[in-house]
């Protein structure tokens, strides 16, 4: 079939579908003038820190707003776009949804700051960090996935190796080998799920689904036997030092941000360059994509579809096993059960948004990050909201994306089915 | 006609004489029945197998033997053999109890009148029955969405949910007879399931988002919510974050005298589980959602609202899940409390596995586990092994069930004839 | 001077069917060599065998005069041997140089693709044998002929002297198939070696230097095309006389049953695939839709029938509009629908074949008291139409995948046609079937048609379209070209109008005597 991709003249569902979301976002915009504006007080303002305590970066001063005009400025934001949605139609809802959601949360943080101050880089940069294990996660549904091999074991990959990490840390007192075991380790399960579904062509969803149940009660296992005893001998790792990079960490906002983390982050960031090069770049990502899209068209032309899957489905195993070390030595230095909290899952939805690509999985990663976050600092700023529901922000916000209405991705063709060569 | 030219047809041309239909159950199970409980028997083999390996390899007499294997390596193999029985024995005991203790608990009750001695004796198996109820209800649940070809993870939320919807009622209503009572508490509880169930149900068939992370997801939320409850307004009196208890006009009778907990939960499992039967194979309804389940474009070609199958088997998925939780509360604990769910959605997945999502192989199932689980608790006191090696032993049983071709492998079984049944098709669309 | 190739005693057994039975075929330089065989005769497997893509279970294979062991493509490309698949073997998210590229990638500084230097090779090769294409447009934006040329310069890059096409006119006009065939006689002049499978006698008998027979996986024979007859191949390829021509009586259409109008249909991509299209079918009469493969005829079907949503523009059906789009609707007018992905749309696969006869009907009171079906019924049903349409099964309750595709097919027409029915569409009825269930097939439809059922018919294949039609409708690129009556069409002008090209009333012919087509398989 030929390229051409016309359209018909919108037609009336679509019109009308059109309507209804530029109605819906007028009506938020007035809402939340009306949800944030009542209880707050003509000449109040909002502090948001711009340093961070202990940073190299270079000082920059605090960026202090007047609330009430923050507030009208955002909502109405929030009403033009929804207005110019009617009248006009946004091309891509990705950059609707994504403005109006700056708007909400801006406006959502100017008020719950209110007469307050609010640290915005501290939050910005434990974003970054509770992105982390997301990403990685993601990163390792990537390079899975784009081989066509459903890997939903993440979660248990990451706290089997999260438990590994720490004991082996503990055990040598070394981080660096505690962390080498973590990789590995992840690497281990991720072969195994790689040969059942490969050579014994089990149900991709269902091997998952049991690793996480046989990590779950494997590190829970270990855990009570030996770990509640002997907590100090076998897990107590201690954590990676926060490592500042010459003259990049002294730009202030960026520096404290990006340029000031532990190993485990900056790597993450290292793997979604990389990767991003292999995939699109290299022999080996052009056949990896071959593989996920028409196996038996690279299989013809004598590509080892089972080698590619294996190495894939084994590389981002130890990607998802260094997630897990970032649980224990790269966050609290000991492990605790199902400390890993979903994060896998979250991880896929992340890699689903990001459209299976690692730029993409990562920038999806920071939105989840940043929810993350902010919901931990509001349990601080003690906002009347139950912090129970501000912790349900990232599991909602997966099932949004899930939904598809802030843009459709297309997994590989061929993902989740197993290969017969006959 | 002209003569076949296909070899293929020749060799079925034998007349199309009917064989008569193979009675109930055989007909829907892959190759003869006998075949059909070869591989399940034997993952459930291999995992407790391999359990075992992990028992041993955490034992401390075996290691204090092992640190002398090269002087006594037979005191190895008789501390690992040791070591298991050991840990297996008190799971068995925990699990039917003392066959000899029953029979002379029996002779007293008929000699005397006096049924303390019989009710102690088969407390451990009642108790296993016990925690066999919701394990029914819950693989259930999972097998219903694998006839439709949906992966129900969030039997966990589900169970929480529809615990937490029955402890209203059972606690909030007060007044009523029991006989109006307990059925609005099993509803209240069915219904708060269902709803559950069904949001990750729309979600697939409005918009095809996958139901494996929303079902999770809707896991975390009810986990979320039900802290939020717990410690706000479902609260009872006093500091520890649990509901109150329910009125007893909303309990599920109990067939005994404390402590045995045993109660028409247990009937009312297999009463549900026969309904499933019926409602997958002997109806329209179950037409339809084996059909969606097996192909649904197919289903989509033969006038099949796939959509709406989607919708409506997640929602009596969610809703038998909510069962499972009401359940345990009306029938067993009386109230809710934190971390009330102990891993049962995970464990309804294996359930449904091992069934081979067929109701009576659920049941089978849920009895193995429940004697498992209930046996692990002693297993626990008396040999130290953490309850969580019944995790592991499920995951290996899942990944066995799973992997017919390892098992065969494995033992070295040929192929059967027929081809196993496809669960998951990645992302859809 | 030896054989380019040759293959000896070659076996190949497949659970229940003896694929390749002892088959022996040699391969001159620069001959082109015609593989003939009706479907399921063992064409594909043995060259799926050549290929390295199967392990034979005895044989051997020599490669100019050398034994040689292909266990995978990686041999057989090492010796120089290049396939061009049925199915295009073609990513199609990639570009043509990706494709082009993979698995033999040209590295710049050991390590990155280099694009620009494979690209510059296509280009050569284009001009070298008038194969022309853009290196970097994507595969899924490239019409099927040109998709073709590009599965041609992937065996050319890799420097393939031996050629293998499977059934590649399948998706061409007859004009594109003349041009392939321009560029295959060039290929050899150049010293290439082309073996050619099809199950089409004209190809052979224009194109071929030496033709092999095969059936039910044996060698019947070698003939040049001097020697043979198109009826004298057509019994060796099927073992029989086969009378070549459908005999039809004249139709006597009636009212419409169905009526389009300004059709826009979007596939499951989101992309218009049927645009503005508007015809009418009556009551006995059949009308054919023609058109290469791709061009908008499965998305037209699929609106039709409630599979896909219609975009814009009107349908009747027996004169009333249909809005909304559920097939059960669609179907309970009396419309029966014979899909063209039979595995995917018209069987439950794990099914038994009981519960395939009903899988439309299993709600009627006929099988369905309330909510419990009646399985007596059904029973009932299954077992009087496995004898009716001569089902070949063991029994009505194994399962629809046990069954050969005719059988199946049959099973899906034994389904749709025992229906009271009004309209008929019938997609793709005879893909993939062997000529006794073709025939069969066909005199179904013929006889459907004569009891005044309309019938829509879309096939792919041009000579069923002119044996069935009374009228044909050619497609391109979504649209319908002409309207024809099936006594004025030639092969030549639905060739060109199958290309989007209106031919001149001085092309068309002169009209031929009604009531014989000629049938060619």
């Amino acid at each position: 079939m030929a390229a051409e991709t016309l359209s018909l003249p919108a037609t009336e569902a679509a019109q009308r579908k059109r309507l209804l979301i530029g109605a819906l976002l007028i009506a938020l915009g007035l809402g939340m003038i009306l949800l944030f504006l009542p209880d707050s007080e003509a000449e109040q303002t909002a502090k948001f820190g711009m340093n961070l305590v202990g940073s190299a970066a270079i000082k920059i001063p605090d960026l202090v707003v007047p609330v009430q005009a923050s507030l009208y400025i955002l909502s109405l934001v929030v009403v033009f776009v929804g207005a110019f949605h009617m009248a006009r139609g946004v091309r891509s809802s990705g950059a609707l949804f994504g403005i109006v959601a700056l708007a909400f949360v801006g406006a959502f943080l100017v008020w719950a700051t209110k007469g307050k101050s609010f640290s915005l880089i501290g939050m910005l940069s434990s974003s970054l960090v509770r992105a982390t294990p997301i990403a990685l996660a993601a990163l390792c549904g990537v390079i899975s996935e784009r081989a066509a091999v459903v890997n939903i074991g993440i979660e248990g990959i990451m706290l089997i190796s999260a438990q590994a990490a720490v004991v082996a840390a503990t055990v040598t007192k070394s981080l660096g080998l505690g962390m080498l075991i973590g990789i590995l380790m992840g690497g281990l399960i991720a072969a195994i799920h790689a040969f059942l579904v490969i050579r014994f062509k089990v149900d991709q969803i269902v091997s998952g689904v049991a690793i996480n149940i046989f990590a779950a009660g494997i590190t829970s296992f270990i855990s009570s036997k030996y770990l509640q005893e002997q907590g100090d001998l076998l897990n107590n790792s201690g954590t990676f030092p926060i490592i500042q990079i010459p003259l990049l960490s002294r730009i202030p906002i960026l520096g404290p941000i990006f340029f000031e983390n532990n190993i485990v982050v900056y790597l993450m960031m290292l793997i979604v360059i990389v990767m991003h090069i292999v995939l699109y770049y290299t022999p080996w990502g052009l056949r990896t994509r071959a593989v996920g899209e028409h196996p038996k068209a690279a299989d013809t032309l004598g590509v080892n579809v089972f080698f590619v899957r294996y190495v894939n489905v084994i590389v981002g195993g130890m990607i998802a096993g260094l997630g897990g070390v970032y649980f224990t030595l790269g966050s609290v230095g000991r492990f605790d059960e199902i400390m890993t909290a979903g994060k896998g899952f979250i991880g896929l939805a992340a890699m689903i948004s990001g459209n299976w690509n690692p730029i993409g999985a990562f920038l999806a990663s920071l939105i989840f990050g940043f929810a993350d976050s902010l919901q931990v600092k509001m349990q601080i700023l003690a906002t009347p909201i139950p912090w129970q529901f501000l912790a349900m922000a990232p599991y909602l916000i997966t099932m949004v994306v899930l939904t598809g209405v802030i843009g459709r991705a297309i997994p590989p063709a061929a993902d989740g089915q197993p290969y017969e060569k006959q | 006609m002209a003569t076949p030219p296909n070899s293929q047809e020749t060799r079925n041309a034998a007349s199309p004489a009917a064989s008569p239909p193979r009675p109930g159950v055989a007909r829907y199970v892959s190759g003869s029945a006998a075949q059909a409980l070869l591989v399940p028997v034997l993952a459930v083999f291999v995992g407790l197998l391999l359990g075992g390996v992990v028992i041993a390899a955490t034992d401390a007499g075996v290691a204090a033997v092992f640190r002398a294997f090269s002087a006594d390596p037979g005191g190895v193999f008789r501390a690992i053999w040791q070591a298991v029985v050991k840990g297996y024995g008190a799971l068995f005991y925990g699990s039917i109890g003392s066959p000899r203790e029953m029979l002379d608990g029996y002779r007293i009750y008929l000699e005397t009148g006096d049924n303390k001695a019989l009710l102690k004796a088969i407390y451990p198996f009642t108790e296993s029955l016990t925690t066999a109820t919701p394990y029914i209800f819950a693989g259930l649940a999972v097998a219903l969405g694998f006839r439709c070809g949906l992966f129900n993870i969030g039997a966990e939320g589900q169970f929480f949910i529809g615990a937490l919807g029955a402890a209203f009622v059972g606690y909030s209503i007060s007044g009523l007879p029991a006989f109006l009572h307990l059925p609005l508490a099993l509803l209240g509880g069915a219904l708060a399931g269902a709803v559950w169930g069904a949001v990750p149900g729309y979600l697939k068939a409005r918009f095809g988002a996958h139901e494996v992370v929303n079902t999770i997801m809707m896991n975390w939320i009810a986990f979320r919510l039900s802290d939020w409850l717990l410690t706000g307004p479902m609260q009872a009196a006093g500091f520890r974050p649990v509901t109150p208890n329910i009125k007893m006009t909303a309990a599920l009778p109990r067939f005994f005298e404390d402590p045995l907990r045993f109660n028409w939960g247990f009937i009312l499992a297999l009463v549900m589980a026969y309904v499933v039967y019926w409602l997958l194979f002997k109806t329209t309804i179950g037409f339809e959602i084996r059909a969606v389940g097996a192909n649904p474009d197919g289903a989509k070609y033969a006038g099949i609202n796939v959509v709406r199958n989607f919708v409506l088997v997640m929602t009596l998925s969610g809703a038998l899940a909510g069962l499972a939780g009401t359940a345990q509360v009306l029938g067993v604990d009386h109230w809710v409390g934190q971390g009330f769910s102990a891993g049962y959605g995970f464990d309804s997945i294996a359930l449904a596995l091992l069934g081979k999502s067929h109701p009576l192989g659920v049941v089978l199932a849920a009895l193995l586990f429940g004697f498992l689980r209930s046996g692990a608790t002693r297993m626990q006191s008396l040999a130290g092994i953490p309850i969580d090696i019944i995790s592991i032993i499920q995951g290996l049983v899942i990944i066995f069930v799973a992997a017919p071709a390892l098992i065969r492998w494995l033992f070295r079984i040929p192929v059967p004839t027929a081809e196993e049944t496809v669960l998951t098709r990645g992302w859809g669309k | 001077m030896p054989p380019v190739l040759e293959l000896r005693n070659i076996t190949k057994a497949f659970p229940g069917v003896l694929a390749n039975d002892h088959i022996n075929l040699d391969l001159n330089e620069g001959e082109i060599h015609c593989l003939l065989g009706e479907n399921g005769a063992g064409k594909t497997t043995l060259m799926n065998i050549l290929y390295g893509l199967y392990k034979p279970d005895e044989g051997e294979i020599y490669v100019r005069g050398k034994k040689a062991e292909i266990h995978d493509p990686n041999d057989a490309i090492a010796l120089g041997i290049g396939m061009v698949h049925q199915h295009f073997m073609l990513v199609p998210v990639m570009t043509v140089t990706e494709n082009v590229m993979l698995g033999v990638e040209e590295k710049r500084y050991g390590l990155f693709l280099d694009r620009a230097k494979v690209a510059a090779r296509i280009r050569e090769l284009s001009q070298l044998y008038g194969l022309e294409v853009d290196p970097n447009r994507y595969i899924k934006d490239l019409p099927v002929g040109i998709q073709q040329r590009v599965e041609i310069i992937k065996v050319l890059y890799r420097q393939a002297d031996i050629l293998i096409l499977d059934e590649p006119t399948a998706v061409l006009t007859p004009q594109e198939v003349e041009g392939l065939f321009k560029v295959l006689r060039s290929l050899v002049a150049k010293g290439k070696s082309i073996i050619f499978i099809t199950h089409k006698l004209k190809e052979v008998m224009a194109l071929a230097d030496r033709i092999t027979v095969l059936r039910n996986g044996r060698t019947v024979g070698t003939v040049t095309p001097s020697e043979v007859t198109p009826e004298k191949l057509a019994a060796m390829m099927v073992g029989r006389e086969v009378n070549l021509v459908v005999s039809k009586q004249e139709a006597h259409p009636t009212e419409p049953a169905l009526e389009v109008k300004d059709l826009y249909v979007a596939d499951e991509r989101g992309n218009l695939a049927v645009r503005g299209v508007s015809f009418d079918v009556r009551l006995g009469e059949i009308l054919g839709i023609a058109g290469v493969q791709g061009n908008g005829q499965t998305e037209l079907v699929y609106a039709l029938t409630g599979l896909l949503p219609i975009q814009a523009g009107k349908v009747r059906i027996l004169g009333q509009p249909i809005r909304s789009t559920s097939p059960r609707a669609i179907l309970e007018r009396g419309v029966a629908h014979v899909p063209e992905d039979r595995q995917r749309h018209g069987l439950i696969l794990s099914f038994p074949i009981h519960d395939n006869f009903v899988l439309c009907t299993y709600f009627w009171p006929l099988f369905a008291r309330g909510l419990r079906l009646q399985e007596k019924a059904i029973y009932e049903n299954a077992q009087k139409l496995v004898e009716q349409f001569d089902v070949r099964t063991p029994s009505i309750f194994v399962p629809a995948s046990s069954l050969s595709g005719g059988n199946q097919q049959k099973v899906i027409v034994a389904r749709e046609f025992s229906r009271p029915i009004r309209l008929l569409i019938a997609s793709q009825p005879t893909r993939g079937l062997d000529v006794g269930s073709i025939e069969y097939i066909h005199n179904r439809i013929l006889e459907k048609r004569d009891q005044g059922t309309a019938i829509l018919l879309v096939s792919s294949e041009l000579d069923e379209i002119m044996a069935l039609s009374d009228r044909i409708a050619v497609m391109y690129r979504g649209q319908i070209v002409d309207i024809v009556p099936a006594a004025q069409a030639t092969k030549e002008s639905i060739g060109l109008l199958m290309a989007g090209i209106h031919p001149d009333e001085a092309m068309k012919a002169a009209p031929t005597r009604p009531g014989e087509v000629e049938r060619v398989f």
